[in-house]
């Protein structure tokens, strides 16, 4: 079964959140297109990098897992973000490193163990057709390549001229237990109450089960009563004029229950932000599992 | 120079606060710069909005500091209302809110349909979905509040009020507007360029065809 022409992954199994990445379209914001985009850039870029291609290349996002992939042809790929079970045809192989797979062996990736998503680049990058500049699929606007099903077959674009580089990237899994994410006060946290403020950083919330590429919410651990009141209890504050959003962005809505912005959040927001997490953390936060308890750390600018 | 109230977001923006009437012109002044290559490099995004504008930047290649130098140096500019770019939408105005419209404002419906065709609106900003503009510049005798609990379901091409604004919905979704009308325009088409209609500055001119 030696096809002509190029590559294609098989999908044999899509898995239930699985979606066509790159690092977005910026640009656009202003006509009301959000940035979209890998929910977890760094990792997408770090999986780019062991295969050789630019960091902008789309690759799978591979939300919890379920992924099986049947390469058409001899691929090198990378998976990369959260750990979990990875192999081909049945037999263990290495995350963060380039992998050599064979034209029809299949390349499984198992349920996350440790962080949400994952990241599978393929040298020569996923090359579905672009929409608006871009190959990622914005989920809330609808706009990009749709998520994946079985059956779909994925056109492997030509590989790029030069070499992988390094076969092995040492980098720490993502953290199953309770995470500290980083966030700059501001912009709007003067327009609450300052007891809500505070609790923003005294809290160890959980991760929402609701959460999704547009952001994770937070929401108070079932456990956690010495805190006093529910903030659920109001924060004092309704709606703000709209104004545009960041990724990153923690926002505060009467519920008094944050909301992480990620990759496909709204362009504007009309709920006060309260504090914008640092870059490197809204990268941390895309691979919160639901339950998983969080505490936000202020940082100076 | 200006002494603008500007407030980092974080690493990754800078936002300006400005008056209403303020936003078009910091934009357009800001959009000039950035094309004409004096934006410094990372700045990814300039984001419109009720009251203030977003610069999002990557903060790889700059920061907030290098981009509020530049917003504090970029002069605005002013927006020229006779030679600024106009677009035309048909509307039939059947929509199922215009009588209420119409009693909150104390008009008839024809009167109603009148005064949002009679002189051109402005799209000040977009949101909500793509494609979606904030109309304002229209009748202020048309302002109105939103509904207390939104549809459900409003159709794609419903033209709608809100406080002081217009819009129009580029697909269905869910909707708090009042609808007094409804358009065949595209407002949004992916293999468009520029895909939205709508952009901000650009003028609209509401025409009747019927109800």
């Amino acid at each position: 079964m030696s096809a002509a022409g190029p590559p294609v992954l098989d999908v044999v199994r899509a898995g239930p959140a699985t979606t066509v990445q790159d690092l977005g379209r910026p640009g656009l914001a202003h006509l009301g297109v959000t940035r979209s985009g890998a929910a977890d850039r760094r990792a997408l870029r770090l999986a780019n990098r062991l295969v050789g291609n630019p960091e902008a290349a789309a690759g799978l996002e591979v939300t919890l897992g379920g992924l099986a992939v049947r390469p058409s042809a001899d691929v090198e790929v990378a998976v990369t973000g959260a750990g979990g079970p990875l192999d081909v045809d049945g037999r263990p192989v290495g995350r963060n490193a380039v992998l050599h797979v064979r034209a029809g062996q299949v390349l499984a990736l198992g349920t996350a163990t440790a962080g949400l998503r994952r990241y599978l680049a393929v040298r020569g990058g996923v090359a579905v057709p672009a929409v608006l500049g871009s190959r990622s699929r914005d989920t809330l606007a609808g706009i990009g390549p749709e998520a994946l099903r079985d059956g779909d077959r994925l056109p492997v674009g030509p590989p790029p001229p030069g070499p992988p580089l390094v076969d092995l990237a040492p980098v720490p899994d993502p953290l199953s237990g309770e995470v500290v994410l980083d966030a700059v006060r501001g912009p709007r946290d003067d327009l609450l109450p300052a007891a809500v403020v505070d609790r923003l950083w005294a809290v160890r919330w959980s991760v929402d089960p609701a959460s999704d590429r547009v952001g994770v919410r937070l929401a108070l651990p079932h456990d956690d009563v010495q805190h006093g009141p529910d903030p659920a209890a109001q924060s004092g504050a309704g709606s703000v004029p709209s104004e545009g959003m960041v990724r990153g962005a923690v926002q505060v809505p009467p519920s008094g229950l944050p909301v992480l912005f990620l990759a496909d959040h709204p362009v504007t927001g009309g709920y006060p932000v309260v504090a914008v997490l640092t870059d490197a953390s809204a990268d941390r936060a895309a691979q919160l599992r639901p339950g998983q308890g969080v505490r936000l750390r202020t940082v100076r600018p | 120079m200006t002494d603008r109230r500007l407030l980092a977001c974080g690493d990754v923006g800078v936002l300006v606060d400005a008056e209403p009437d303020d936003v078009l012109p910091l934009h357009a002044g800001l959009r000039r710069s950035w094309a004409a290559g004096n934006a410094p490099d990372g700045v990814l995004d300039l984001v419109p909005a009720e009251r203030s504008l977003l610069v999002v930047l990557d903060p790889a290649r700059t920061d907030v500091a290098r981009v509020a130098a530049w917003v504090r140096a970029t002069p605005s500019e002013a927006v020229d209302d006779a030679h600024a770019a106009e677009v035309t939408v048909d509307v039939r105005y059947d929509g199922e809110d215009l009588d209420a419209v119409a009693a909150h404002a104390g008009l008839t419906a024809a009167e109603v349909v009148a005064a949002h065709t009679a002189s051109p609106w402005r799209v000040a900003f977009t949101g909500f979905a793509p494609g979606f503009g904030y109309l304002v510049g229209g009748d202020p005798r048309l302002a109105i509040p939103r509904l207390d609990t939104p549809r459900v379901r409003v159709p794609a091409g419903a033209v709608a009020l809100a406080g002081r604004y217009c819009g129009i919905y580029p697909r269905p979704s869910p909707g708090g507007w009042r609808i007094i009308g409804s358009t065949d325009a595209v407002l949004w088409d992916v293999d468009r360029d520029p895909p939205a209609l709508l952009r901000p500055g650009l003028r609209v001119r509401f025409r009747a065809v019927g109800r």
